[in-house]
């Protein structure tokens, strides 16, 4: 029953992301985005991962592709589209992703896989204090690295102040 | 398996963060929109998301789940700054070829 679940959300992210490479239409490439970070929200709650669930619906389905259709609106969708010549790329670029498929597949599927370490969380404290246990383990053991992420921020911030004013190039 | 509950066997989230990975390779190297090409990074990225946080479930570690916490804010970051950079091409060169900025080049 949940593999068939899983397999109708893996699906949807797929075709999410198939239209979203093929469309011609930008706004329509937003949306069908979209779809594919709710699909992929929706497999972190099976994964008894509602924190990253929540921030992957607010941050990336939210306010990520917000700031795309932001960007789509402002310069027009009509002037952004182009019709796209490629020569004989297209061939090479399939041929070379489906082998890029076949080495991570064949990777992943005959790897060996480790047991969980002695000291692993169970999967109901997992799912039920999941904020609490993740804002636990940034505040100890990744404090630094969350440090560093808000300076980031900051550099991000002004960055994006600075490259979007009027006068620049 | 060391964990009945998991909803799907731990291959199968891996298979599929493998085919949303490829499928972000596949859009930047087809497409010469600018806007797409981008969104199919944001898809690589995502792919590595779901494959920690699919790993975080196996072994039973939340240390994943803090990971893809960071990959989210650097990927809000690298959204802010990449679009700020369409805005400033656009104004400048009205463009969103790729093919169109090759001014670097050799």
């Amino acid at each position: 029953m949940t593999l068939i679940f899983f397999v109708i959300v893996a699906a949807i992210a797929l075709v999410g992301a198939f239209f979203m490479i093929t469309a011609r239409n930008l706004m329509h490439a937003v949306l069908w985005m979209v779809l594919n970070f709710a699909s992929v929200a929706i497999l972190y709650i099976t994964l008894s991962a509602p924190f990253v669930a929540m921030v992957q619906v607010a941050v990336y389905a939210g306010a990520i592709m917000v700031l795309f259709l932001f960007v789509v609106m402002l310069l027009g969708e009509r002037q952004l589209t182009f019709q796209e010549h490629l020569a004989g790329q297209r061939v090479w670029a399939g041929a070379l992703s489906v082998l890029l498929l076949a080495l991570l597949a064949g990777a992943l599927l005959f790897g060996v896989y480790a047991a969980p370490a002695a000291n692993a969380v169970s999967v109901e404290q997992m799912g039920a204090q999941n904020p609490q246990l993740v804002g636990s383990l940034l505040y100890t053991d990744y404090l630094l690295p969350f440090e560093i992420t808000s300076v980031l921020l900051l550099i991000a911030m002004v960055g994006a102040v600075v490259l979007a004013k009027r006068r620049l190039l | 398996m060391p964990d009945a509950g998991m909803p799907a066997p731990i291959q199968a989230y891996a298979i599929l963060s493998a085919l949303l990975f490829c499928m972000g390779v596949l859009g930047v190297l087809v497409r010469r929109n600018i806007i797409i090409v981008f969104m199919s990074i944001e898809l690589m990225l995502n792919a590595g998301n779901l494959l920690f946080v699919a790993f975080a479930r196996y072994q039973q570690n939340l240390s994943g789940q803090v990971v893809v916490f960071f990959v989210m804010t650097v990927a809000a970051a690298e959204v802010a700054i990449g679009l700020a950079l369409v805005m400033a091409l656009f104004r400048t060169k009205r463009t969103t070829d790729v093919d169109d900025v090759s001014m670097l080049r050799g």
